[in-house]
């Protein structure tokens, strides 16, 4: 199986037919995407969450990604240290991946590495994703269900509010609540998040001061389902158990309202889409319309010295007049 | 595309000083290289469970405590019961020239103590991996 993962990510014939031999496969796993700015604690949460689902007799993947360096194409994978006690677990699959030059919080092949996961009989699949601020959307096409990590301290709650994680999240966990003002951070995201009290005035510093389930779930705002709010310490355990509580229900709902199944069909539509893509620029690319390098392209685009539609353009006319036609079987 | 060499760095045994561990991983991500850090204080089990599950090609142990000669050479037979022998095992750390061979004859390619420099250690991965290209 890590063999697998390795042969997905470097992006092969092989692993294309390896793909299509598991998908069959693929399933019914449910896929928990941790998503939040660097350091928040996301990786020391995930080893919190391994310990409550392998209690629950879950068996757990998890794909940790952090970025690759631009400059040497390394990368220090640090996630697992967090995790470093369910390392000899048998129930338990960890896999340190790097972006590789994608961006979006991911690699290109996190859902097909999730994908082999749960072929492999991991019930199970935790996402989670570099710590880089505002760029995570993706988690949101990956995973059923994604925890946005969040910690108090100084402009993180102004900061929060700007950026587009507030609108990807079904959990916002405020972490490290062992630190002081976790309590206000949580108060600003429900007044932010679910348009509850004002957090000038919100006196409701305990975790479940009862405005989880307050109300009809439609009348609030948000996309679908407003999203939770829970603190927790991840260091120390603290909120862990309510957390998985929080998240069991959530998935309950998502599943309920048919939402979970519009995600999963997104996912699969955006897998679709990403495979075109790349099919379509590996078909250029074997035809010699679009070079390997992109700096040969560049070096061409400069010669001809025209706009950059028309360059792109005429290069598959010339290879269509060429016999090399995009219609029919010939694509394949 | 060509496949990255995936790296694990490892400190197996009860001394917490990683700044060395961390020194090297850090300059082998500046390598180019995909580093994965276990962490202080794994067992060899552990660190023979990760290396599989990350599909690592080499394995680099650092180890300041003196239980050397029982943790390398146990590592690389757990390797070898997995069917995992390809995994390419090198160590570091304060170690006696005296105990080098035996480490060697256990199956670990290479000792680097305290003078060596990070440009070794990269030849030594570089030189490993052509091998194994060529084979
Ligand atoms: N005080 C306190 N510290 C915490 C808590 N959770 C995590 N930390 C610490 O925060 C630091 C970062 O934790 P990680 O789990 O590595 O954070 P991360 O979000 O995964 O970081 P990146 O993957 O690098 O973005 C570590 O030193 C943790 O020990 C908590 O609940 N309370
Ligand atoms: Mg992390």
């Amino acid at each position: 199986m890590a063999r697998a993962i390795t042969l997905i990510e470097s992006g092969g014939s092989e692993g294309e037919a390896l793909i299509d031999l598991l998908y069959p496969h693929f399933g019914p796993a449910r896929i928990i995407g941790v998503t939040g700015p660097p350091g928040a604690g996301k990786s020391t949460l995930v080893d919190g969450l391994l310990t409550e689902l392998r209690r629950r007799g879950e068996r757990v993947g998890v794909l940790a990604v952090d970025p690759s360096s631009p400059f040497s194409g390394g990368a220090l994978l640090g996630d697992r240290l967090r995790m470093a006690r369910h390392a000899a677990d048998s129930g338990v699959f960890i896999r340190s991946m790097a972006t590789r030059g994608h961006w979006g919080g991911l690699t290109l092949v996190t859902t097909e590495a999730a994908g082999v996961l749960q072929a492999a009989g991991f019930t199970t699949v935790i996402i989670e994703t570099v710590g880089v601020g505002q760029s995570e959307v993706e988690i949101m096409s990956a995973a059923d269900v994604v925890l946005v990590v969040l910690v108090p301290g100084a402009g993180d709650d102004i900061q929060a509010l700007k950026a587009g994680i507030m609108e990807i999240g079904d959990i916002y966990v405020v972490n490290k609540s062992d630190l002081p003002g976790a309590a206000e951070l949580a108060a600003v995201l429900r007044f932010a998040l679910r348009g509850e009290g004002n957090p000038a005035l919100d006196e409701s510093e305990h975790p479940d001061s009862g405005h989880a389930d307050s109300g009809d779930p439609n009348t609030l705002p948000g996309p679908v389902h407003a999203p939770q709010i829970r603190l927790a310490s991840a260091l120390n355990g603290s909120g862990l158990a309510e957390l998985m509580v929080t998240l069991e229900q959530t998935e309950a709902r998502l599943q309920a309202s048919g939402e979970l199944d519009r995600r999963r069909r997104r996912r699969s539509a955006t897998e679709l889409e990403r495979i075109a893509q790349a099919a379509v620029r590996g078909w250029l690319v074997d035809r010699g319309i679009v070079p390997v390098d992109p700096d040969q392209l560049l070096r061409e685009f400069e010669r001809d010295n025209r706009g950059p539609h028309r360059f792109i353009r005429e290069r598959l006319e010339e290879a269509i007049r060429n016999g090399n036609r995009l219609s029919g079987g010939a694509s394949k | 595309m060509a496949k990255r060499v995936r790296i694990l760095i490892a400190k197996p045994g009860l001394d917490g000083h990683d700044r060395g561990a961390k020194f090297i991983a850090r300059g082998l991500r500046d390598a180019g290289y995909e580093v994965i850090y276990t962490g202080i204080r794994q067992t060899p089990e552990s660190i023979v469970a990760t290396a599989i599950q990350e599909d690592v090609g080499f394995i680099g142990l650092s180890l300041l405590s003196g239980a050397h000669n029982e943790l390398f050479p146990r590592i690389v037979e757990l390797l070898r019961r997995e069917n995992a022998e390809d995994i390419v095992v090198f160590g570091g750390g304060i170690i006696p020239d005296e105990d080098i061979p035996q480490l060697k004859s256990a199956g670990l390619r290479a000792i680097f103590t305290p003078g060596a420099t990070l440009k070794q250690i990269i030849e030594f991965i570089e030189s490993c991996q052509h091998d194994r290209n060529l084979s």
